[in-house]
This record gives C-alpha cells, sequence and structure tokens, in this order.
C-alpha cells in the first residue's frame, strides 16, 4: 500500500513534495498519465476531479469523503459510462488505459486532501496498491499525523524483520569510495642490491677521467635553439646620415692655342710669251671663231630687245594715292597776310624754312614807287621793316618777325644753319639775322598749335600768356658797311656752297670748315659782290678807330654771331658787270651760280686742325678763311648766269684775270650774251634735276638754256599774253616748272606736253604774282607758296598729278633737250649752209645779171622769138585743156603730154 | 694672233660691251686686250669667280641628263650681263651693259 510504501522509501518521501511542485501540468495529450513513478508509487497517479465529475461518482470533496475514509471504491464500469457519456471530457479519461488493465473491478480513489501528490485525488492503479492502501491505511492515517515521530517510533514498533538481501543498486557511491581509497597504480619492482661489507665506510677515492673518452660517462643536455624562445627583432631603431657622395678627380689636357696663319698667294698668270704662243694656236683661233658667233647673236639679242622687262609693271603707273588724280588744279591751302602793317605791302620775297614744316618767311616792302618814297621818307622811317615768320598753324599772328633798317627785297636761309638768314636791302646793305635764340619758339609751333585745341577750363585772367601768341621783334645781327657795299638796291642774294670758297681774287679754294660763309649779291649799281662772314684777318688800326667812333650800343638780346661785321662788312670781292666801253653796264637782276661740289682732296694735315666743337654753334667760332694756306683749285667752274634788267642773259666768270696791258686784275668779259627777253629777267634758275638747264623768265617769255650751248636758248617760247613776273621750277616734275603772271594767274608749263603754250593756267590772286616758291614736304605733299603784290602769301597744295613724275619722265626731258641742243646745231649749221648758199644765189644771180648785159640786139630778137613760141604752145595746152580744140593725132597728144 | 684680235674686236664693236676675255681650263685666261684700260687684277679676279661657276653649270647639266651640254650662258645682273660661251678647251667670257635706262632718280629738295 501507499504509506508502506513510503516507509520502505524514506528516503525518497522526503524528496516528495518538491518534485511535486515541480511537476504541476498533466497535459491531455500525454499518452500516459503522470504517475509517481519517480517518488517510488508508480501505482499512484494523481488526478483533478471537476465538481461535475465529483457529483456523478459521488465522491464531493466533503461530502463522501471524510477524514477517516478518504477513499472510495468504484467499480470499473462506472468508469467505462462516464467514458461513454463524456469521452475525453471525462477526468478519467487519461487513466483509461489503466483502468481497462485493472484486474478487478472497483478501482481506489483516493481524496487527497494535502495535495501531497499534487492534485485533490488520485488514483490507484494497481491492485497491490489498492491493497497497500486499504490496509494500512490506518496505519498511514497515523503516520501521516505524525510525520517525524514516525520515524523513530517505526523503531518502536517495527516488528523485526531479518532484512532482505536485494541485489546492490549502485547509487554512485562506489565512486566516491574508489576515490577516495589508495591504491598502487602499478606493481612494484623489488631491487636487491648488495655490496661487501667492507666497502661500506672505505676512504672514497676520486680519479680523473675525461668524460669524452668513455662511452656513456656523460650525459650531455646540449643546447639547441628552442624555437620556442628565440625572438625575433621585428623593430630595430637605427640613425643615419645621408652623405653626399663627392668624388675629386683631375684630368690634364693638352692644350693648342691658335696660332694665326697666312697664306699669300698670287694668282696663275700665263706669261707674255706664253700668252703670245696661246694665242697663236690653232686650236685657240678655232675656239674663238666658234664661241663668237654665238656671242654675237647673243649681244645683239640684248640689243634688239630687253628680255627681261616686266612689260605690266611697266604699264602700271606709280602707286594709288588718295585724291583724285584726275584733278590737276592748285587747291588753296592757307593764306597769310599781315594785318598790323600801317601802310600797304607787298611780298618782295618768299623763303621756306629747310627743316621746319610749316614755316614760311615772308619779306614785305612797302608798295611805293621811288618819288612815294622820299616823299613818305620819314613815315617809313618810323615803320619798321619786316620778315615774317608764318606758320600753318596760325594765319593770323606771324610767328617771328624780323627787323631790318630798310625794306628787304631778297633774302636767303644758309643751307647749313638754318638760323641765319640773310638779306638784301633796298638800299644796299646786307642784312644778317641770327634766331639761334628763338629757334624753340618756331619749332614748336606744332605743339603749340595743338595745346590751344584743347579745352582749357581756366578763367581767363589765370591764363598765362603764351609765348607764341606774342611776336617778337628780332633785330638783326649784323648789317654790311654802307660805303663798301652796294650802292643801289639788292637785288639777289645767294649763299655759295658750303664746299667751296673764293679768295679775293676769285680763285676757288676748298672750303674746309663745311659751313657756308660766303655770300654772293647783285645789285642794280651793277655789281655782284661776293661777301665773307667770317672775320678779316689783317685789322688795319684805321678800323679800329672807326670802331670808337661808330660805337652803337647793341641791345642785349642781339647775338653776337656777327658783331665783327657790323657795319664794317666790306665785300671780299666785287665783280663789275660793264658792257665795255660804254658807260652803260649791265643791271644784273638774277644770277644762278654753278652747282658743282667741290668734292675735298684728301690732306690728313689740315684735317688734323680742324678742331670744331659739336654742341656750339659753329658760326661762334668762324676762324678766317684757310684761303691762304690751300692752293686754288683750277679746274673749278666759275662761271655763272646772270640775268640783267634789259632782259639779257649773261654767261660769266666770276676769275678776274690779269689784263695784259695794265696789269691789273680785271673781269673777264662774258662768254656769253643773248638778248631774249623783253623785259627785266626776273627768275634764272637751275634746273633740280639738271645741272645745266637753266630756265630764265623775263619779260613777255621765257627760255631755256643748257650750259655750254652758246648759240641760244634750246627753247624760247612765244610771247604770253600778259607779262610774266616770277617763276619757278618744279620740284618732283623735271618737265614742270610754275610761272606767274601779271595779273594773277599762274601757267603751269608741261614740256612733255606742249612747249609752245602752258600746260595749264590757274588764277590764283587778283594781283600781280610776286614771287613763287614750291617747297615739297614730303611725297604726299607738296606746296606752293605764291606771294602776290598786294601783299598776301597763298599757299597753295600741288595735285597728285603735277607732283608725281611720270615713268621715265627724267629720261624723256633730258632727251628732249638733247634733241633741242642738237637741233641748235643743226640750225646752226643749216645756218651755214644757208649761208653758203645764199653767197651762191648771189653770185649766180650777179652772173646772170653780167650774163644780161652782155647780150646784143639779133640774141634778143631770137628771145623774142623764142618767148612767141613758148607762148604760143602754152596757149595750144590751154585751150586743149579747155576742150576748145579736138586732139587730132596721137604725137601731138604726146607732145601735149 | 691678228686674227684673233680681229675677233676680239669685232666682238667688242657691239654697243653696250666691255672687254672680252678668254678663260683656259684651268682658270687662267689667256687674253687681255692691250688696248684696254682693265688692270689685271680684276681680269684675273673675274676669270677665277667665273671659271668655278662655268664648271658647276657644266656639272649640273651633265648630271642632270648625261647627254646634254652646255653651249651658252647667259648671267643677267641689275647692273650688266655676263655671257660665257663654253668650248672644250676655253671660255670666252663677256659683259654688256644692257640697253635699258638706269631711271634718273629726282633729288630732294631745292631749297
Amino acid at each position: 500500500m501507499a504509506p508502506k510504501s513510503q516507509q520502505g522509501k524514506s528516503l525518497g518521501g522526503r524528496k516528495k513534495p518538491k518534485t511535486v511542485r515541480n511537476k504541476e501540468t498533466l497535459s491531455v495529450s500525454e499518452a500516459e498519465p503522470m504517475n509517481m513513478e519517480n517518488m517510488g508509487h508508480p501505482e499512484i497517479y494523481p488526478l483533478l476531479l471537476t465538481t461535475k465529475t465529483q457529483e456523478i461518482f459521488n465522491c464531493r470533496v466533503n461530502e463522501d469523503f471524510t477524514d477517516e475514509q478518504p477513499y472510495k471504491l468504484i467499480k470499473k464500469e462506472d468508469f467505462f459510462a462516464d467514458f461513454h457519456k463524456r469521452a475525453a471530457v471525462s477526468d478519467f479519461y487519461p487513466f483509461k488505459k489503466i483502468i481497462q488493465e485493472y484486474p478487478e473491478d472497483e478501482l481506489l480513489l483516493v481524496y487527497d486532501k494535502d495535495f501531497k501528490y499534487g492534485f485533490n485525488f488520485y488514483l490507484i492503479g494497481t491492485e497491490e496498491g489498492k491493497e497497500n492502501y486499504l490496509n494500512p491505511p490506518a496505519v498511514s492515517e497515523e503516520q501521516e499525523e505524525q510525520k517525524e515521530l514516525k520515524e523513530h517510533a517505526a523503531e518502536d514498533i517495527l516488528i523485526y524483520k531479518p532484512p532482505v538481501s536485494k541485489p546492490w543498486v549502485s547509487l554512485g557511491s562506489e565512486k566516491e569510495i574508489a576515490e577516495e581509497s589508495v591504491k598502487e597504480p602499478t606493481k612494484q619492482i623489488t631491487y636487491m642490491i648488495s655490496r661487501k661489507r667492507s666497502a661500506f665506510g672505505a676512504p672514497i677515492q676520486f680519479s680523473d677521467q675525461n668524460a669524452s673518452s668513455v662511452k656513456d660517462a656523460y650525459i650531455e643536455c646540449t643546447a639547441y635553439p628552442d624555437k620556442n624562445f628565440t625572438i625575433k627583432q621585428l623593430e630595430k631603431d637605427v640613425g643615419m646620415q645621408a652623405v653626399p657622395q663627392v668624388k675629386g678627380t683631375s684630368t690634364q689636357t693638352r692644350w693648342t692655342y691658335p696660332k694665326n696663319a697666312a697664306v699669300q698667294y698670287y694668282p696663275r698668270e700665263f706669261l707674255e710669251k706664253e700668252k703670245e704662243t696661246l694665242g697663236q694656236s690653232k686650236p685657240f683661233t678655232d675656239f674663238l671663231n666658234n664661241a663668237s658667233v654665238s656671242v654675237e647673236i647673243a649681244l645683239q639679242q640684248n640689243e634688239i630687245m630687253n628680255t627681261f622687262i616686266d612689260d605690266w609693271k611697266c604699264l602700271a603707273e606709280e602707286e594709288g594715292t588718295f585724291g583724285d588724280k584726275t584733278d590737276t588744279h592748285l587747291k588753296e591751302f592757307q593764306s597769310f597776310t599781315d594785318l598790323h602793317s600801317l601802310m600797304e605791302t607787298m611780298i618782295t620775297c618768299v623763303s621756306w624754312h629747310p627743316d621746319i614744316y610749316g614755316l614760311i618767311a615772308v619779306s614785305v616792302a612797302v608798295r611805293l614807287s621811288l618819288e612815294d618814297r622820299v616823299y613818305f621818307s620819314s613815315k617809313l622811317l618810323l615803320q619798321p621793316s619786316l620778315i615774317l615768320f608764318w606758320s600753318f598753324s596760325d594765319p593770323i599772328h606771324p610767328q617771328l618777325m624780323l627787323e631790318s633798317p630798310d625794306d628787304i627785297f631778297c633774302f636767303k636761309f644758309c643751307p647749313t644753319n638754318p638760323n641765319i638768314i640773310a638779306g638784301g636791302c633796298i638800299n644796299g646793305q646786307i642784312v644778317i639775322w641770327d634766331i639761334t635764340a628763338h629757334v624753340d619758339r618756331i619749332e614748336n609751333i606744332k605743339t603749340g598749335g595743338n595745346r590751344s585745341k584743347k579745352p582749357i577750363l581756366k578763367p581767363m585772367f589765370l591764363l598765362e600768356p603764351d609765348s607764341n601768341k606774342e611776336a617778337m621783334y628780332i633785330r638783326h645781327c649784323a648789317v654790311s658797311s654802307i660805303e663798301n657795299g652796294h650802292k643801289k638796291v639788292i637785288t639777289d642774294i645767294h649763299w655759295l656752297p658750303d664746299t667751296f670758297e673764293i679768295n679775293r681774287i676769285g680763285s676757288v679754294f676748298e672750303n674746309r670748315s663745311e659751313l657756308c660763309c660766303q655770300l654772293v649779291t647783285c645789285s642794280a649799281d651793277c655789281t655782284i659782290c661776293f661777301w665773307d662772314i667770317r672775320p678779316q684777318k689783317t685789322l688795319t688800326p684805321q678800323p679800329a678807330e672807326k670802331k670808337k667812333e661808330e660805337t652803337i650800343e647793341i641791345p642785349f638780346d642781339v647775338p653776337t654771331t656777327f658783331l665783327h661785321l657790323d657795319l664794317t662788312w666790306k665785300p671780299l670781292y666785287k665783280i663789275k658787270l660793264s658792257k665795255g666801253e660804254t658807260t652803260l653796264d649791265h643791271c644784273p637782276t638774277k644770277i644762278s651760280l654753278c652747282e658743282d661740289h667741290l668734292y675735298k682732296a684728301q690732306d690728313k694735315l689740315l684735317a688734323q686742325n680742324k678742331v670744331i666743337k659739336p654742341e656750339e654753334n659753329p658760326y661762334q667760332n668762324l676762324e678766317s678763311g684757310l684761303a691762304n694756306v690751300l692752293k686754288p683749285i683750277d679746274d673749278f667752274c666759275t662761271k655763272f648766269f646772270v640775268g640783267t634788267e634789259e632782259g639779257e642773259v649773261i654767261y660769266t666768270d666770276w676769275k678776274l684775270e690779269r689784263d695784259p696791258e695794265t696789269g691789273r686784275l680785271m673781269t673777264k668779259k662774258p662768254v656769253n650774251l643773248c638778248t631774249v627777253h623783253d623785259g627785266a629777267v626776273h627768275t634764272v634758275q637751275r634746273s633740280p634735276f639738271y645741272k645745266d638747264i637753266i630756265l630764265t623768265i623775263g619779260g613777255w617769255n621765257m627760255a631755256i638754256w643748257k650750259e655750254g650751248v652758246t648759240t641760244g636758248p634750246l627753247l624760247q617760247s612765244s610771247c604770253a599774253p600778259k607779262r610774266y613776273t616770277s617763276g619757278h621750277w618744279s620740284l618732283t616734275r623735271p618737265s614742270v616748272f610754275y610761272i606767274g603772271r601779271e595779273d594773277g594767274y599762274i601757267d603751269i608749263w608741261d614740256l612733255l606736253e606742249k612747249t609752245h603754250e602752258p600746260a595749264q593756267s590757274q588764277n590764283i590772286c587778283i594781283t600781280m604774282i610776286t614771287s613763287i616758291k614750291p617747297w615739297a614736304f614730303s611725297t604726299k605733299q607738296q606746296f606752293i607758296a605764291v606771294a602776290d603784290y598786294y601783299g598776301t602769301l597763298h599757299i597753295l597744295e600741288i595735285p597728285w598729278t603735277l607732283r608725281r613724275p611720270s615713268a621715265n619722265e627724267a629720261s624723256s626731258v633730258s632727251h628732249y633737250f638733247e634733241r633741242e641742243v642738237k637741233h641748235l646745231e643743226y640750225v646752226e649749221q643749216r645756218k651755214k649752209i644757208r649761208e653758203q648758199h645764199k653767197k651762191e644765189m648771189d653770185l649766180e644771180t650777179e652772173k646772170i645779171k653780167l650774163k644780161t648785159y652782155q647780150k646784143s640786139k639779133e640774141q634778143l630778137e631770137a628771145e623774142l622769138q623764142m618767148d612767141y613760141e613758148s607762148y604760143l604752145e602754152l596757149e595750144k595746152t590751154i585751150l586743149l585743156n579747155l576742150g576748145l580744140i579736138k586732139m587730132t593725132d596721137r604725137m601731138s597728144l604726146i607732145d601735149v603730154e | 694672233m691678228t686674227e684673233v684680235e680681229e675677233t676680239l674686236k669685232q666682238l667688242q664693236s657691239q654697243k653696250g660691251m666691255q672687254v672680252p676675255l678668254v678663260v683656259n681650263t684651268e682658270g687662267i685666261p689667256t687674253t687681255t686686250q692691250d688696248t684696254t684700260t682693265t688692270d689685271n687684277p680684276t681680269t684675273t679676279q673675274d676669270a677665277s669667280l667665273m671659271y668655278s661657276f662655268i664648271l658647276k653649270v657644266r656639272s649640273t647639266i651633265h648630271d642632270t641628263d648625261p647627254q646634254n651640254d652646255l653651249i651658252f650662258l647667259q648671267i643677267r645682273s641689275k647692273k650688266n650681263e655676263i655671257m660665257v660661251a663654253p668650248d672644250k678647251d676655253y671660255f670666252l667670257i663677256v659683259i654688256q651693259n644692257p640697253t635699258e635706262q638706269a631711271a634718273l632718280s629726282a633729288p630732294g629738295v631745292v631749297p
């Protein structure tokens, strides 16, 4: 029964409550119902009975079960009926199997009040269990009330039963025993060692022994590298220094030094003898014959035609320019008039400034006849005579005004120094100005004009007066001596070229100073004077005294360049143009010098003496001429052309010659003299292109001369409708020149176009043109300055056609001149022939006349008869021709014919 | 000699001709006219210069076409024309001034 079983296994029973609580759940799907097997009660099946089941089976908790009888016997059939009724819902369903297997009819259901087995009821599944329970239930009740005591009591109560030996169930205790028991692992080996008794305790004797000699005498424990103990050093701290590797080496080279070496050779040449033999050899002559043929052909071909001419290029005229090429008129550019002068003035001479663009100088003279001059002489003294400098930029105010003692009729800029101007006065004096101090004024004219264009927003009183606007009066630097110079108006003045100079007798010397220092003037007193602007070497005491008397205060601002000349200037040399024995002399109006440049001979010694400082004005330190030192040059052409007042053109020499009779130096007689013009010759000018072609204009016609041709002018124009009053060659076209007329017209002549009349005629102003001066600034711009009698200076622009020379113009013109020369020669020859012819004719007529006087009467009659017969014949022919007489026979026809 | 002279004079009578010059195969001038004014250095210089040039031309023509040969050589320069007639032994060199005229250059300005 259960309680017994409980006793039997008290150890297990103590474990009950704990394990019961652990196993609570009883899953329905369990195949086997849970039993208390683990407690040692496999027959006990705890189960839970619901109240319904308790009612069915009449095992209600407090009604049917008591403490004394907490069990009930239920029949199997009841269980099966319950199963039929309630199937799975039945509480006993899980125990269906057990109930079916239960051998007996009644099962024991025990109410477990204390929930010993987890549920409120338990079923005992085996008969044996049932029996156990039924039988000792009374015992078990007692034991349950006195659990603890029962163990002790059990000893008293127990009926001693000899313990039934059961097979020992190992519960693990033998292990503990085994662990704690001591056992010998292996079987022990016993050794027995014996030794002689006498050996015990004997003194020990040690001996040496080489350990290695005896086998197994020692046991080595060799060292070996154990990898476990080797440590590889993975990192090492090392210091380094970088040092450039320098290597010093040296070599020694062999120095090859340059040496100058020269070789002289001479060309191989044949000796004369060899040449001769060679020349005579046959192959040479053959060769020459053969070769010369072809060479001749080639030469002739060249002569016939130049195959290398580019016809296309030659056809075209030169580069196109802007502007109308057909325009041939001179265009008015600007005009200048002096508005400040009191009296009416006219312009006598015009000259462009050689260097400065747009600057033109004009000499102004009063427009009065000699009578009026005398009449107004007092008034004239007050008004200074001026040379005005006009600039393109300012048409109202002249830039500079040069004062002179009297009216200037001609002036010229010095070619080597444009700051020196020499002018010839109406009273025969030469005046020199030096405007070096005022150069910057006139040079900056261009910029001054530009400056004024900019708008200056300053009030008027702050504006500084432009010094350019004020015209400065510049006094002349030097004038020539009145007694020794010319007596009448100077009509022309020229600077001698800087290549040569003249001494007192007119010999030509080389001019070493490269400066223009000599002038030549001609005046109405029939003399031509040569002047030198350098100080004269010989200073006699007389002039010094004279100087003292005539010291005049010279104003401060006058440069002292020519102080030595002032008022004491004498001409170097004078020529009188006399007409021979007659008192009337030639009155030269213009001269034209030969423009040959003297080429200097090399003379080292004298060249070293020349010291010229470039900064200084060379004219400051003019030394007197070296004419005394040098030898005169003989073959220089000293001839020049002179135009006179009477219209003659004289070609004369300025060198003095010794008169064989008197031994004095006399002027030579003119080489050539031609009266060509009807009035005073006012232009004698050399062509800028040909050194020996001279244009002379005077009166009503003009003439072109060639130097050396003494028979006459190459070309002489016919009388013009108006008088010619001025003229000038064109500067760029060899065949063009301009002539100004009395009525204000300019005639433009083109020799290649027409030679009998001007090519063009253009009106410039209303009055007589007094001076024409063209000037070429550039290839694009060329001006012509025309001065008129009323004092106005007109600047005109020359059109393209008049300034651009056509192709081969120069050669054509020179051809023309050559032709003219030949023509003149031919004319001369023809003249001679004519003369001869004429002589012959005269002789013949003389003869005939003589003959007629010798005729007799008979001859007269015979002659009369002859005449009559010839008359009859004549009548016949005329009548035949008229058709009045018929032709009868052939003979008469032939006769007629 | 006279025949040679005659030929040379005939050549020289052409218009614009300067002295003819004959050079042998080594480049040495063989003739100088007695009447000429050209001094020796110029002739020898001319001869040597032309000689090397002629040889060059000849070799050029031969190289381009071996069957071709130089018959005549004309060099036109600005100032004159040089003509060369070669032969197997000698060269005849002639300088001529061509017929076109040099244009006169107009001077700038007359002061």
